[in-house]
């Protein structure tokens, strides 16, 4: 996305001192649950992953929340303006059926083997090789990740109200190293759970004036001249691809199998907020009840984009193919902001719009301060010291995230901010869409052996890296014509069909591990009470089910597929 | 380990919004203001829905307060 043409149209908007304050009481109140958090934190697993106490309405909605950060606020509004309905597949399709497969499937191989991180059950169940691949590469990309989500806030800060670009960076630096570093996973899903409501606090009424000035949902309808744009298939706009056919095929099998259980299932900063979860049927429950706002929130983020595009001058002009104005897509928001909100709830808005990209940031560094600690000091630096030397080395590893986020929030900004999505989908198909394909091969195959295990992940990141180096313009050597998305749908499809393929050769000429060691770890070797979860005490109630949520929130998505799709 | 309600700081927090922009909303809203807004008093009804919610959750924390029924600690593992 192309947020550096931000600051050149007309986004600054009118925050008088009442929008300040309530911006003020806002950090205050996220600064004080880091110090009331703090006074919890008496062990290394208390900071990094709340000592597995949390309530699952609380980690299911930081579930969500870590991933309502700065580029998901920003690119899905913008997606509403540009393709129209055909965005709600990225709601739909493309997480509420990972997302309740992870709670169902493979939450109680997480939880049940208390593994602390998802590099640390590949390590338990593949060794080292494979577990030193996934740390790293996951330890490296969350750092990536959080500079350029930090610069995103930035540029927003400095557009909004007018704070230059490196203050901007480090005072929002300074804000997430402050409350994680204080009070660990905990301060940092608590706030997510608080920046849930203020983005819902921040973009209901933006939604709900909206509506009022363009007449209702029949404004809408009357007011958009392109058909396709009201309804979500074949999504031929958003796919890049031409025949209809294809273009369904590409985005349940690319965005909703491959790309989606990718991300979902295997994305330690999501899994992270279960594993916090106080017990087994918790763990199952937070992203299947993180699913439901999931399923909901499109109405609040799409509709606004939509909505925009016919009432914003600049973006109506844009989508006429008018660029004079210099506004971009990204723009959605803060011009609708700018247009419709007085005084008072624009604070409010302020505040929701910043607590979005904090989320993002903070997900990043409390996920890589875990892995940082467990799995690459502890079992490869420092072995076999007592539990407050590791609670020290979380501490420093989050101030040292977060210097090292400041440096990549500047490279971000040398780079000018151009193609970051395209960047973020390519670095998705390299890492995530191999790791859900061993793992759901290794899950499921006891004959799957250490040596398929990392040598799989390693020939499906080439395959991924491959296909982008060859279709990436920049590179010169573009042998394949896809738009940006498409070619990460392939990548990520290839990638992860070459893992499957080659785990599976590799493991019928090596040596697997023997079944006592894959106790809990596979399928086929785990006793069904170990897998299952208590229905007694704060467990019980047919309402916390999670098979009955689960199905509840795929029946609810089929739903409004039927009316709006 | 026992932490802190985070029903009470959101009911606290927005409780707090809440109260102001229903002040905002009632005492100083401007014409400029309800023209921006299509005519609503979007300060008074986000103000109204915000001090609502406070309620739900202050009401839901007296109601089922933290670690009442189970009183154990969380098993550690590590």
């Amino acid at each position: 996305m192309s947020v550096s043409v931000l600051a050149e149209a007309d986004l600054r908007l009118d925050a008088g001192p009442i929008d300040y304050a309530l911006l003020v009481v806002y950090f205050a109140v996220v600064l004080g649950i880091g110090v009331m958090a703090r006074r919890s934190v008496s062990s290394s697993l208390d900071f990094l992953l709340s000592g597995r106490s949390l309530p699952a309405w609380v980690t299911g909605l930081a579930f969500i929340s870590a991933n309502l950060g700065a580029l998901e606020l920003m690119g899905m509004t913008a997606n509403g303006a540009q393709y129209g309905m055909a965005t709600v597949h990225y709601y739909w399709i493309g997480a509420i059926p990972a997302m309740v497969f992870l709670g169902l499937v493979m939450m109680p191989f997480y939880y049940g083997s208390k593994v602390r991180s998802v590099p640390e059950f590949m390590r338990r169940r593949f060794g080292k090789p494979a577990h030193l691949v996934n740390a790293i590469s996951f330890a490296v990309a969350q750092i990536l990740i959080a500079g350029i989500n930090l610069f995103a806030l930035a540029v927003i800060i400095d557009a909004l109200l007018g704070w230059p670009l490196p203050v901007s960076i480090c005072v929002a630096a300074l804000v997430v190293l402050a409350y994680t570093t204080l009070g660990g996973l905990s301060a940092a899903i608590y706030n997510e759970v608080l920046q849930f409501f203020v983005i819902v606090a921040a973009l209901a009424p933006l939604t709900i004036i909206g509506l009022i000035k363009v007449g209702g949902w029949q404004g809408i309808v009357d007011k958009i001249s392109d058909p396709e744009q009201l309804s979500a298939w074949p999504a031929t706009e958003l796919t890049g691809i031409d025949s209809p056919v294809w273009s369904v095929v590409g985005l349940v099998f690319g965005l909703g199998f491959v790309l989606s259980f990718g991300y979902w299932t295997t994305n330690f900063a999501e899994v992270q907020r279960a594993m916090s979860a106080k017990s087994m049927s918790a763990a199952k429950r937070t992203p299947i009840i993180g699913a439901y706002p999931k399923a909901l929130i499109p109405a609040i983020i799409i509709i606004p984009g939509i909505i925009a595009a016919i009432i914003v001058p600049e973006m109506a002009q844009l989508k006429a193919g008018d660029t004079s104005s210099g506004v971009v897509y990204n723009n959605v928001l803060p011009l609708l902001m700018r247009d419709l909100l007085p005084n008072g709830i624009l604070g409010i808005a302020i505040t929701g719009l910043l607590a979005s990209f904090m989320a993002g940031v903070a997900a990043n560094v409390s996920s890589f301060n875990t892995v940082f600690t467990y799995d690459l000091w502890q079992d490869y630096i420092k072995k076999d010291r007592p539990d407050e030397y590791y609670l020290r080395v979380g501490r420093l590893a989050t101030v040292g995230a977060c210097v090292l986020a400041i440096g990549t929030a500047f490279i971000a900004a040398a780079l000018g901010g151009s193609n970051i999505m395209d960047y973020i989908q390519a670095l998705f198909s390299f890492f995530n869409a191999p790791l859900f394909a061993t793992f759901i091969v290794g899950m499921f195959w006891k004959r799957m052996t250490p040596t398929a295990g990392w040598v799989g992940l390693l020939a499906g990141t080439f395959t991924a890296m491959f296909i982008y180096a060859i279709s990436e313009p920049s590179f010169g050597i573009k042998l394949l014509e896809l738009p940006g998305q498409g070619a990460s749908f392939l990548g990520a499809g290839l990638a992860f069909v070459v893992d499957v393929v080659v785990s599976v050769a590799v493991s019928l000429v090596t040596r697997p591990k023997p079944d006592s060691e894959l106790v809990g770890l596979v399928y086929s070797l785990t006793p069904k009470k170990d897998r299952s979860h208590s229905t007694t005490g704060e467990d019980a109630g047919w309402y916390r089910s999670p098979a009955l949520l689960g199905g509840g929130v795929l029946a609810l998505t089929t739903v409004l597929y039927f009316i709006f799709g | 380990m026992r932490l802190f309600d985070l029903r009470l700081i959101i009911a606290f927090l927005f409780g707090l919004y809440g109260v102001v922009l229903v002040v905002i909303g009632l005492g100083f809203t401007t014409d400029d203001d309800l023209k921006k807004a299509e005519g609503v008093n979007i300060n008074l009804w986000a103000g109204i829905a915000m001090v609502a919610l406070s309620a739900v959750f202050a009401a839901w924390a007296m109601l089922r307060p933290q670690f009442a029924d189970t009183d154990k600690q969380p098993v550690k593992e590590l």
